[in-house]
């Protein structure tokens, strides 16, 4: 029995698309433009979960934030003075420090604005360790002076209030002295305007509460300290206290985008399933139109399965043809937009095989009843139809 | 055993009561040639698929170099075709946009003959039917009477033992007709046994023996 080798059946399945150029290249783009929108979907997701990685890396997940939650009664709870002092002098805790909300209190850009246009700004008493411990840098400028009217503005704020020397706080000129740049781990700094500590107690009746203390603690002992955080900060009533992780509620705001990218994987898997149909399609009119060929095929002494392995192979090559360009472009597209994104590229290496893997299945299945049909042609049929 | 073919009282029937082929007998002994002629309609194009086992008989046996075909399954008659059996048909059915050698070596594929030795055995074959100067041409550059001799050159580049040419010269002007029937006059001479299907009268009498057809049957001549 003599048998194909497999160079000449891949040179056999080469000579069919290639007398039809046009046609294989159409259907081989059918696949192409599946397997490229999976291969971006799986890219990007990937890509964008790398730079998560990454930016969690730099800003570290040690951070732990307590707040207040309600009485029992259902009203605000307050944080004890002494929190940050008792959270201090848990063991492994590096640096605790706090901001505390000035109450009803708006920031204007200049004394003209009428009352009530605020913008959204939150005016914050800060203690001065609290930018090493959230990991915040600034933009411009520096810390405010304590026990003096001056201000440090959230990214935020300093866009919306514009580049202004000075703001008005309860008919007050607060001198601007720096800008800080987006707070991955604490967004709420960014629509916050910064007061010194004493200042906001001096000029702002500010009671001294804290309404969000911000700890870093060693990294082996980061659910040790969380668990004991509460009862630290208000021993009295630990269950008035919110304790969260803000690097969990980044990594989980990331996770919900999950869903979506499952959604879009299965549009991609919609249009693999209509560029297979499209090679199914081009194979069966190819097996109706070279009827001819198989014929003189057989007559030369191709047995049944040679004739079914030549449509296989040449359908396969079809969609592996698709598939490789695919890949090709999903890749380009996942580079493309992660460097808009300023993101590192990233595409699994089980995405690629993945896709190639689905191209073979396609192919393969696509190539086999155009196959069959034309093993089962009888060759004196076939050289009848030329 | 001199008989490369061997026909006893062969009938074809088809679905729907034709029958094309009627209890015939044939014998074509190794080195013969031969035309089967007769007139549309009389069972010679049967005959070829019979002869050339891509068909069954219904009746009688078809041995075909000794083997009886009945008894062989599909791999043996592929067998048997790509190594014993060679067709020329009237539509030449060569592949456009490929070379003279690519279509011929194409003859060589499913006899188990490695590419290199399918090329230079394609090559030779050319030679062989005069067409040594055309071995890089597509079948659109080449005239209907190279066409049909490369397609000869396809079909003796194995060494088949018979020949077998369903209307040769059917498509091809009367000059070019002629030198195809010299050419597989010169492969007969040179032993290939060869056995010619067509309608005209005037190419069979030329050749040695003639066996002519009439409704299925064969007739004295």
């Amino acid at each position: 029995m003599t048998r194909l080798r497999v160079p000449d059946l891949v040179r056999l399945g080469g000579y069919g698309l290639r007398s039809r150029p046009l046609r294989a290249v159409l259907s081989a783009l059918g696949i192409a433009i599946g397997i490229a929108a999976m291969t971006a979907v799986v890219g990007i997701s990937a890509s964008s979960r790398a730079d998560l990685d990454r930016a969690l890396a730099a800003l570290g997940t040690n951070l732990l934030t307590v707040t207040p939650g309600q009485t029992m009664f259902g009203d605000e709870a307050v944080l004890p003075d002494s929190a940050v002092a008792m959270i201090r002098r848990i063991g492994p805790v590096q640096s605790a420090t706090a901001t505390g909300k000035v109450p009803s209190t708006a920031v204007y850009r200049t004394d003209r604005i009428p009352a009530g246009e605020t913008g959204g700004l939150a005016v914050l008493a800060a203690q001065p360790d609290l930018l090493s411990t959230v990991g915040a840098s600034f933009t411009h400028g520096s810390w405010v002076k304590p026990s003096y009217p001056t201000v440090v503005l959230g990214a935020t704020a300093a866009r919306r209030l514009g580049n202004v020397p000075a703001v008005y706080i309860d008919g007050r000129w607060w001198t601007v002295t720096g800008v800080l740049a987006p707070v991955p781990l604490a967004p709420e700094l960014d629509s916050a305007v910064l007061v010194g500590w004493q200042a906001a107690g001096s000029y702002l009746s500010f009671d001294g509460h804290p309404t969000t203390v911000y700890t870093r603690s060693q990294d082996a002992h980061v659910s040790a300290v969380r668990s004991v955080l509460a009862p630290t900060a208000n021993p009295s009533s630990p269950d008035e206290v919110k304790v969260s992780k803000p690097s969990d509620a980044l990594a989980a705001r990331r996770a919900t985008d999950q869903t979506f990218t499952a959604l879009l994987l299965g549009l991609g898997a919609v249009a693999l399933l209509v560029g297979g149909i499209g090679v199914a399609n081009t194979m069966v009119i190819s097996v109706l139109e070279r009827r001819a060929e198989i014929g003189l095929r057989r007559s030369l002494g191709a047995t049944r399965g040679q004739i079914r392995t030549q449509f296989v192979t040449e359908s396969l090559l079809l969609s592996l043809l698709g598939g490789a360009a695919g890949v090709l472009l999903g890749y380009l597209v996942t580079g493309l937009y992660a460097t808009t994104q300023a993101w590192p590229t990233v595409v699994p290496l089980w995405a690629l095989a993945g896709g190639v893997g689905a191209t073979v299945a396609i192919g393969a299945i696509a190539g086999l009843y155009p196959a069959i049909r034309a093993a089962r042609l009888a060759p004196t049929e076939a050289l009848v139809a030329a | 055993m001199s008989a490369v073919i061997e026909l006893a009282a062969v009938t074809k029937a088809y679905r729907g009561g034709v029958t094309a082929v009627r209890s015939v007998d044939l014998t074509v002994a190794y080195g013969e040639l031969v035309a089967i002629v007769g007139p549309s309609g009389s069972g010679k194009s049967t005959m070829l698929h019979l002869i050339g086992t891509l068909d069954q008989p219904t009746h009688g046996t078809v041995r075909i170099d000794g083997h009886d075909v009945a008894t062989l399954t599909d791999r043996q008659l592929s067998e048997l075709r790509a190594h014993r059996i060679g067709f020329v048909f009237q539509q030449f059915h060569l592949a456009p946009g490929r070379s003279a050698v690519a279509n011929v070596a194409d003859g060589l594929l499913y006899a188990g003959v490695r590419r290199k030795e399918r090329e230079w055995r394609a090559e030779a074959a050319l030679a062989r039917v005069g067409l040594g100067d055309r071995l890089g041409h597509r079948p659109h550059q080449l005239s209907g009477g190279e066409r049909q001799r490369v397609a000869i050159a396809r079909a003796v580049a194995g060494d088949p033992a018979v020949l077998l040419a369903d209307e040769p010269t059917g498509n091809l002007d009367s000059v070019s007709g002629a030198g195809v029937v010299e050419l597989l006059r010169e492969l007969n001479a040179s032993g290939t046994t060869v056995l010619v299907i067509t309608h005209d009268h005037e190419i069979a009498d030329g050749l040695p023996r003639q066996v002519p057809m009439r409704d299925g049957q064969v007739v004295a001549s």
